[in-house]
């Protein structure tokens, strides 16, 4: 019997680090593209809570959920696209930037997402890789967001184009060393804005995946915090793209352990479970984190661990 | 025109953030305007609720009172260089400490009573954000990120504390803790319905002031927010400096949360829950980390706070369209960081006739 509930409560965790794991996927992707050009966006909590809400609206007006996926992504880079241009400015400080728009971003899904509350959208279709179990639920675990792979197509494709393109040379430099990337003749706030946008594009799917996947409806509380974590992964993941995605699993594993006590009828701390991703990452960082040294990996140019 | 160094960054101060705040308010006009409605009317009830009356003079200062203490906890930090935005964790905390003393012990019914359960909350709250200024100086972990992630922890705790064991039996549909007794309460003031509370935020903000300012302690934080390098050369002892002032800061959020129980809510319930600790933020920011600042512009951002509910019930728009209006604002007060120092006029640049290097051959 309680055999039977812990291997209950560990599929269901499985199950739910993919499930609450995609959005972290998608942000701390974002951020680690963002950062490794030499920039912080902590605005990334507000660009997931817009996102959400705009690929909700969008999926349920066109009635296309996928149009309201690119809409997400597309509403993601615009916000990112104010905070480049904001700290492309001489004297202006990137982490306050970022706290403002984390402001501006819910400020304006909560104000313009106030009719969206009640209505039902189309949602991504799951993808069932866990027909091959006669397991109900080891099936209902393995039904996968169909933004999942792509989050994971999108951390390889980042890591191969940090690695061995010219475009991710470039961003890295830039990440690195301000004076090089002027010698060179590029201009370092172009580059950095470029991927921050395309920062804030990745980040808005991850806003997709929670209004049209799980939890799968638009509410005012729906990210608490989540684009924050993600930032706090970057640091854990080291600026590493395939780290990244299983830093995402792990917290994600962590914020479905509340829900997943919940299904098998332990409700008492609810609210306790969910802390656990907040406790937990506070406890990596303490744990990655040291006084003397630079994290290891870390882009030259980066204040948020300084 | 001759300004000294000093002068000019006093005006400039004052200056940029006015023009900020104005071109705040025409962007959200616009977002209004595009939304269908009257920006001329919405920013005729920003004032309405905000300043108009003698009952808005009152909801607004009633409003004033928490960011007075959730801005310092915000400005006292930044002073000593760090940015820490989880005033709102210490401000959950500390109302929920206030709420918790009645329960450990039996307290007098009076004015000792409400000192106690204050002083718990300032406690609860400091001991928090301190937290955040340790795991800064011993662990190099960034604060900004730590301090949030510890505000969401400290909402955990408030809403397991209050849905569970502290829960009063009585309280049906909104789960919360037991009443604070009459005498513990914290009163208005004498012909008003203005709590006590604003008088705390007032004397914690000059009171703070004047540390800042006028005292070697004071001097030595903001030496330290200026080049921890320097402070250290000089003796300073940097670590203790910047948790001390993590620790005052959230002292004030705590007490914040404290009166808010003691003299709004009257328990801890979901309702203190309210991004006081975030506005908190933008206040300390707009009032450049300066807490005599930090008074006239909590009362400017508590009349935005009084005038939204104005504004949602005559416009039929969305309460968040305070949150839009306090987006914009904190954004261009920022962007307006980088025209700090410009000169407002420039000058033409005199260009010499004759470069200084330039040998001038005499005629041959």
């Amino acid at each position: 019997m309680t055999a039977d509930l812990v291997f209950n409560v560990l599929i269901a965790v499985l199950g739910g680090a993919i499930r609450v794991g995609t959005p972290f996927l998608m942000v701390s992707l974002g951020e680690c593209l963002t950062e490794k050009a030499g920039r912080i966006n902590l605005g990334l909590e507000g660009v997931l809570v817009l996102s959400a809400m705009a690929g909700f609206g969008g999926a349920y007006l066109t009635g296309n959920v996928w149009a309201g996926v690119l809409i997400a992504g597309c509403s993601g880079a615009l916000l990112a696209l104010l905070h480049g241009l904001v700290c492309s400015l001489p004297r202006v400080n990137d982490v306050a930037t970022g706290i403002a728009l984390m402001l501006l971003g819910s400020g304006l899904a909560f104000y313009l997402g106030k009719p969206l509350i009640q209505p039902q959208a189309p949602q991504i279709p799951p993808l069932p890789l866990g027909d091959w179990s006669s397991s109900a639920q080891v099936r209902s675990a393995l039904q996968v967001n169909a933004l999942f792979p792509i989050g994971v197509a999108i951390a390889a494709l980042m890591a191969w184009g940090f690695r061995s393109t010219r475009i991710g040379l470039v961003l890295r430099m830039a990440g690195d060393s301000t004076d090089a990337t002027r010698a060179l003749g590029y201009s370092v706030n172009t580059i950095r804005t470029a991927a921050t946008v395309a920062g804030g594009f990745i980040a808005g799917l991850g806003g997709a995946s929670l209004s049209l996947y799980y939890p799968g409806s638009w509410n005012e509380g729906l990210s608490s915090g989540q684009g924050l974590i993600a930032v706090a992964l970057v640091i854990f993941a080291r600026w590493n793209p395939w780290r990244c995605l299983w830093a995402a699993l792990l917290f994600g594993g962590a914020g479905a352990l509340g829900p997943a006590l919940q299904s098998v009828g332990i409700s008492s701390g609810y609210y306790l479970f969910n802390a656990v991703p907040y406790v937990l990452t506070l406890a990596i960082l303490v744990w990655t984190c040291s006084p003397s040294r630079s994290v290891k990996g870390m882009p030259a140019e980066l204040g948020v661990t300084r | 025109m001759a300004l000294s160094p000093s002068q000019r960054n006093a005006i400039d101060s004052v200056v940029l953030p006015i023009a900020a705040m104005a071109g705040a308010l025409l962007l959200f006009g616009l977002f209004i305007w595009f939304g269908g409605k009257s920006p001329v009317e919405a920013w005729t009830l920003l004032f309405k609720g905000a300043f108009g009356d003698w009952f808005s003079w009152q909801n607004t200062l009633q409003r004033a009172a928490p960011l007075m203490l959730t801005a310092l906890c915000v400005a006292i930090p930044a002073r000593a260089g760090l940015v820490v935005i989880g005033g709102e964790g210490a401000l959950v905390l500390g109302g929920l400490a206030c709420a918790a003393v009645p329960y450990a012990f039996t307290l007098p019914d009076n004015g000792v009573g409400t000192a106690i359960v204050l002083a718990a909350a300032a406690v609860a709250g400091a001991a928090w954000v301190a937290l955040a200024g340790v795991l800064r100086q011993y662990r190099g972990v960034n604060e900004t990120i730590s301090s949030l992630l510890l505000s969401y922890t400290a909402v955990s705790l408030f809403k397991h504390a209050v849905e569970g064991p502290m829960r009063d039996p009585a309280s049906l549909n909104k789960p919360s803790t037991l009443s604070l007794s009459e005498g513990i309460r914290i009163g208005t003031i004498a012909g008003s319905d203005i709590h006590w509370g604003l008088v705390f935020g007032i004397a914690a903000c000059l009171l703070l002031g004047t540390w800042l300012f006028f005292t070697a302690s004071g001097f030595a934080t903001r030496v330290v927010g200026g080049n921890v390098r320097a402070a250290l050369i000089v003796g300073l002892p940097g670590h203790r400096i910047v948790i001390a002032a993590c620790a005052v800061g959230g002292a004030c959020a705590g007490l914040a949360g404290g009166i808010e129980v003691a003299a709004v809510h009257t328990n801890a319930n979901a309702s203190l829950i309210a991004g006081l600790g975030y506005t908190g933020i933008l206040v300390a920011f707009v009032a450049r980390q300066n807490p005599w600042a930090v008074i006239p512009v909590a009362i400017l951002f508590g009349g935005f706070g009084a005038a939204g509910s104005l504004l949602q019930r005559r416009m039929d728009v969305p309460d968040a369209s305070v949150m839009v209006l306090q987006g914009f604002a904190f954004l261009l007060i920022l962007a307006s960081e980088a025209l700090r120092g410009r000169s407002w006029f420039p000058k033409r640049p005199v260009v010499p006739k004759v470069a200084p290097n330039t040998v001038i051959k005499a005629n041959a």
